[in-house]
Formats: structure tokens, C-alpha cells, sequence
């Protein structure tokens, strides 16, 4: 009887126990489910609150704003020509630069450094990959600029006056700051990042597959080229977008060294602005409702231009993440 | 047939030489940039930038203000980033490992991780200043936080995906409901992990500017008032590179440096935690 009583005090005890855990649980998942959702709300949210805050650019200029190169806050004449041809051209000059050192600095790393110095190297680029893009900026502005002004561009210049097209492309008086040295920053900062990946894309190649290679004979470069680059495309080819992806939003190092001029020059000598040095020059500055909002819709295209270069990284990517995991 | 050797070697030798060249132009070129820095900041240092405030222009100073508002907007943020970050990141490597919603979770965050800060620093004026109508610290935080969150989500993801499942079934077995086996097993075996997540995610915001430049401005003062802007370094250096004045770019010069050895210490103390990991 008593036994009995017992038990059932126990039972009632253990339902209890085990009731709170499930409720403690419930509650424990439902919070790391709600974090979850939150990182989706984030980026919808930022979305949204672009749209918001570009109404008024948008409904006063409409279609026109993105064709538009003139920008002046005094008639309050606001066009994004400019800035999207600046952002385009630096980004795509800078990737240009990059892409052939950074896959030139990996196949270093896996084919030819000596065994000893491939981490060292291999943690050097990834560390110079999280330096701040203002460092890179500051020496753009007090180091690199001057450098350029005084000895790549009157050299460049006196090269090409003769050659039709390209005198056009190299002209005008030797600032030192301007669209072709940001898109040389540019360059030097997304370089880690091209090459951090290659490297990784390239250590995913079976060993079997380049053994094969080298045992009917191929030289180093000819297993790279018709095994490795082929094998691992995809994935180089989502890495430079990764890249891409950076320097085209990239504002701090371009910002200091592009010179905020509002017009398209056929010269890349000349200054330049892209989206983000506009908004990061500009935004404390702007007064009235117009200007801040034609400042944000240009944040908005920013972020379109990039969400459809970072998605398509990001797929290749996995692609080639599946791959590696099969 | 006999000429073809030659040219493949050729061929060969001259790919390799340029591979080689590239790696030394790429590592000469970022040696120089540590170099510039440590030449022009060293030249700067000394304790007056540790206890004085930024001078006005033309004037003798130091940098405290803005050391201080860095670190409080950069706490204040990882304090805000680091719970919602560890906590999706732990449905998506526990609760929802399986569901779409992970997959879908996973590739966003991805795309966060990338984003331009500087359209973050947008969205944070649009959400935060506009409508308290001004600047103030907490924007800041509130903006770096949102760069700490998919940092924190991604590791913290990655790390309780390699613990083996074996200690959780262990967990199970003994009788302790899920959220127990992941905080005591799952969330102590990725202990490391984690910590490097919000090591490498301080890394990544105590050197942002663009988002700073709108939502915690600048302040020329001693602030410790949250809801006023304040003064941050990445900020102060901007201020002060593109000023006409020596004192204020020999400050900026100093505070790159000391953002360059934060941001660098940080990802070495990161990478020896999970070092021995890698190395097996």
C-alpha cells in the first residue's frame, strides 16, 4: 500500500521532470528558431528600408535617374550614371588585376612552394585577407597616389600619346588619384580573397586525378591547366565573383584615392566616384529630403548589383562544395 | 615528334616563372602596405595618444576619445550580435539540421557575410536615426552588430556540425532532453569554435568605417552618452587622413596601425585556438 503510494508519488514526480523539459526544450527551440528567422527578417529588412528611403528619388526621377549623368544637389538634378560607371569600371579593372596573380599565387602555393613555407604563406594571405579596407585606403592616399603621380602616370602618358585610343584612355594631367589607381587598390585588397579561394578550390582536386595526369606524363602546367583549372572552374569562377562581389561595394579604400568627380571621362586617369564613396562623401552633407534619398536609392542599387553577384558566387560555390563532399 | 619536348618544358618553365612572380608581386605589394604602415604609424606613437583627447586642427593630441568609443560601440555590438548569431546557428546545426529552412537560413546569411557594410550602415539610418532623428552610439552598435551576426552564425554552424554525433546520442541516452545535450555536450565540445566566430567577427568590425559614418558619426569630445554620437576610430581616421592638417594625419597614420595589430592579433589568437584542429 504504502510501496505503492510511493511509486505513484515518483511517477508523478518523473511526469513532472519530464514535462518541464519538454517545455524548457520547446521554449530553447523556438528562441534558436526565431534567431534563425531573424537573419532572413535582416535582409529583408534592409531591403525594404532602401525601397523607403528611395521613394522619393524614384517616384520624382523614375527610370531616368539610372541613365542620368548629371548630379547636382543645388538644382537638386540627381543621375547615377556616374557613379554605376565608376563602380563598374573600377571593380572590373581591379578583378582584372587580380584574378590572373591570385590564381598565379596558388598554383605557387600548391604546385610549387616548398612544403615548409606553403602554411606560413598560406596564413599570411588569409590574415591579410581581414585587414580593415580603410588601411588600405590611408596608404592609397599618402603612399601609393603620390608614387603614381609622379612616375607610373607621366611614364603611361608619354607612352601611349602617339597611339590613337589609347592616348584618349591615358590622358589628361597626372593627379595621382583617379579611377585607375582605386581599381589598383582595389586590387591589391581583393587579391587575399581570390587567392584564399582559388587555393582552397584547388586543394579539392583528388590527388588520384593529377597523379593520373603526371604519370602519362604532363609537365606541372599542363596538369593544371587540363586538370585542376577544369576540374575546379566553378569554383574559381565563384571565388573572382566573391571577389567582385567586394570591391564592387567595397568604400573605404576607394573612398580616399577615386576624387569624387561626378562625370564619366573616357580617360582613367581622371577622378571618378562610384556608389559607395558617393554615399560615404556625401550622406552627413546632404540636406533636403531629395538628396538623401537619391543617396539611398544609389544604396539600392548597390545592393541589387551585388545580391545577384554574391547569390551566383554563393551557388557556384556550393556547386562545387558538393562536389568535394560526394 | 622530338621538338615537342622542348617546348612543353618551355612551356612549363615560363608558366611556372610567372607563377612565381605573381606570388612575389602579390606578397611584396601587401609587405609594402605593413610596411608603410608600421613606418608612418610607429613614428607617432607615444602616450599621448592613449590619454589625450583628438586635438582641434593644428593642434597636439591623442586619439583616446576615439579608442574609447571604438571599444564601447564594438562591445556593445558583439553583446547584441553573439546571442542571436550562436542561437541560429544552433538551429540550424541542431534542431533544423535537415529542414529547408536551414538551407534557406544558410544561403541569406552567406550573402549577409558579404554584403556591403556600407548598405547596412543605410539601413541602420533608415531603421534608427531617421526616426529618433539623430545620430547617436547605439546606431552604431546596432549597425556593427548586424556584421557581427552572420560571422557568429557561420562558425557557430560549422563548429557544432563536427561535433561527432556519438556525444550527442551519449547525451540522449542518459536521459537528458536536447536543449541539455546541446548546452553541456554539443556547445562545450565546439567551445573553441565558437570563440573563434566572435574573435574573428571582432576582427572583421573593429576596422568598418562606412557604417559608422552615418549612424554613430563622429564626435570631437569625451562621450559616454549612448544616445549621442560618438567618436570611433575607423572614423576619426577617415576624418583626419583627408584633413590638410600634419598632426591630424600623423593620429590617423597612428590609429591604422592600431587597428591593423587589433584585427591582427585578434585572427592569430583566433587561428591558434582552432589551430591544432587544422593540423591533424
Amino acid at each position: 500500500m504504502t510501496l505503492a503510494m510511493a511509486e505513484q508519488r515518483v511517477d508523478t514526480r518523473r511526469e513532472k521532470v519530464v514535462r518541464r523539459f519538454a517545455f524548457t526544450d520547446m521554449i530553447f527551440a523556438g528562441v534558436s528558431r526565431a534567431a534563425a528567422i531573424l537573419v532572413l527578417l535582416i535582409l529583408g529588412g534592409v531591403a525594404i528600408s532602401l525601397v523607403v528611403g528611395s521613394w522619393e528619388a524614384i517616384t520624382t526621377f523614375g527610370l531616368a535617374f539610372l541613365t542620368t549623368e548629371s548630379w547636382n544637389p543645388v538644382t537638386e538634378k540627381f543621375g547615377a550614371l556616374a557613379p554605376i560607371y565608376g563602380t563598374i569600371v573600377t571593380s572590373g579593372i581591379a578583378i582584372l588585376i587580380a584574378v590572373p596573380i591570385g590564381i598565379g599565387i596558388a598554383i605557387f602555393l600548391t604546385e610549387l612552394c616548398p612544403r615548409p613555407l606553403r602554411r606560413p604563406i598560406g596564413i599570411a594571405v588569409e590574415l591579410l585577407a581581414g585587414i580593415p579596407s580603410i588601411i588600405y585606403g590611408i596608404w592609397g592616399l599618402f603612399v601609393f597616389a603620390p608614387f603614381v603621380q609622379t612616375t607610373i602616370q607621366p611614364f603611361v602618358i608619354n607612352l601611349f600619346k602617339d597611339i590613337p585610343g589609347l592616348s584618349s584612355l591615358f590622358a589628361g594631367p597626372p593627379y595621382g588619384i583617379g579611377m585607375l589607381t582605386s581599381s589598383m587598390i582595389l586590387a591589391i585588397m581583393v587579391l587575399p580573397f581570390v587567392t584564399s579561394i582559388t587555393k582552397d578550390v584547388f586543394d579539392t582536386v583528388p590527388a588520384v586525378l593529377k597523379e593520373s595526369a603526371y604519370g602519362i606524363g604532363c609537365t606541372t602546367w599542363e596538369v593544371t591547366r587540363n586538370v585542376v583549372i577544369p576540374y575546379t572552374r566553378i569554383g574559381i569562377m565563384g571565388g573572382v565573383m566573391l571577389g567582385l562581389g567586394r570591391a564592387l561595394g567595397e568604400t573605404m579604400a576607394v573612398t580616399f584615392v577615386i576624387g569624387n568627380a561626378h562625370r564619366i571621362s573616357a580617360s582613367l586617369f581622371a577622378p571618378g566616384t562610384t556608389i559607395s564613396a558617393t554615399i560615404a562623401n556625401e550622406f552627413t552633407e546632404a540636406d533636403g529630403e531629395l538628396y538623401t534619398s537619391s543617396l539611398i536609392s544609389l544604396g539600392l542599387i548597390l545592393f541589387v548589383i551585388t545580391l545577384i553577384i554574391l547569390a551566383a558566387a554563393r551557388y557556384m560555390l556550393m556547386r562545387i562544395g558538393r562536389k568535394a563532399g560526394a | 615528334m622530338s621538338t615537342i619536348y622542348p617546348r612543353r618544358k618551355a612551356t612549363n618553365g615560363i608558366m611556372m616563372v610567372l607563377c612565381g612572380v605573381a606570388a612575389v608581386i602579390g606578397l611584396a605589394w601587401l609587405a609594402l602596405i605593413l610596411g608603410a604602415l608600421l613606418y608612418k604609424g610607429l613614428a607617432g606613437i607615444n602616450l599621448a595618444v592613449f590619454t589625450q583627447m583628438t586635438p582641434p586642427p593644428g593642434e597636439a593630441g591623442g586619439l583616446l576619445n576615439a579608442i574609447a568609443g571604438s571599444l564601447v560601440i564594438t562591445i556593445i555590438a558583439v553583446v547584441i550580435g553573439t546571442p542571436i548569431g550562436i542561437l541560429a546557428g544552433t538551429y540550424m546545426a541542431e534542431y533544423g539540421r535537415f529542414s529547408k529552412l536551414t538551407t534557406v537560413v544558410r544561403f541569406i546569411n552567406d550573402i549577409l557575410l558579404s554584403a556591403p557594410s556600407i548598405v547596412v550602415g543605410l539601413f541602420v539610418y533608415e531603421l534608427v536615426v531617421r526616426p529618433m532623428g539623430h545620430f547617436s552610439a547605439f546606431a552604431g552598435a546596432f549597425a556593427l552588430a548586424i556584421l557581427v551576426i552572420p560571422v557568429v552564425v557561420r562558425t557557430t554552424e560549422d563548429m557544432l556540425n563536427l561535433v561527432p554525433n556519438a556525444l550527442r546520442e551519449a547525451g540522449t541516452a542518459i536521459g537528458a532532453p536536447r536543449w541539455i545535450v546541446i548546452r553541456s555536450v554539443a556547445y562545450r565540445a565546439a567551445l573553441s569554435g565558437i570563440v573563434t566566430g566572435i574573435l574573428l567577427s571582432i576582427a572583421r568590425i573593429s576596422g568598418e568605417t562606412a557604417p559608422l559614418l552615418f549612424t554613430a558619426l563622429n564626435n570631437q569630445f569625451w562621450s559616454s552618452n549612448l544616445n549621442a554620437p560618438m567618436a570611433s576610430l575607423p572614423v576619426t581616421i577617415f576624418q583626419f587622413a583627408l584633413s590638410p592638417y600634419e598632426e591630424w594625419q600623423q593620429l590617423a597614420w597612428t590609429g591604422a596601425l592600431l587597428i591593423t595589430l587589433t584585427v591582427l592579433a585578434l585572427s592569430i589568437l583566433a587561428r591558434s585556438l582552432t589551430g591544432r584542429r587544422e593540423d591533424r
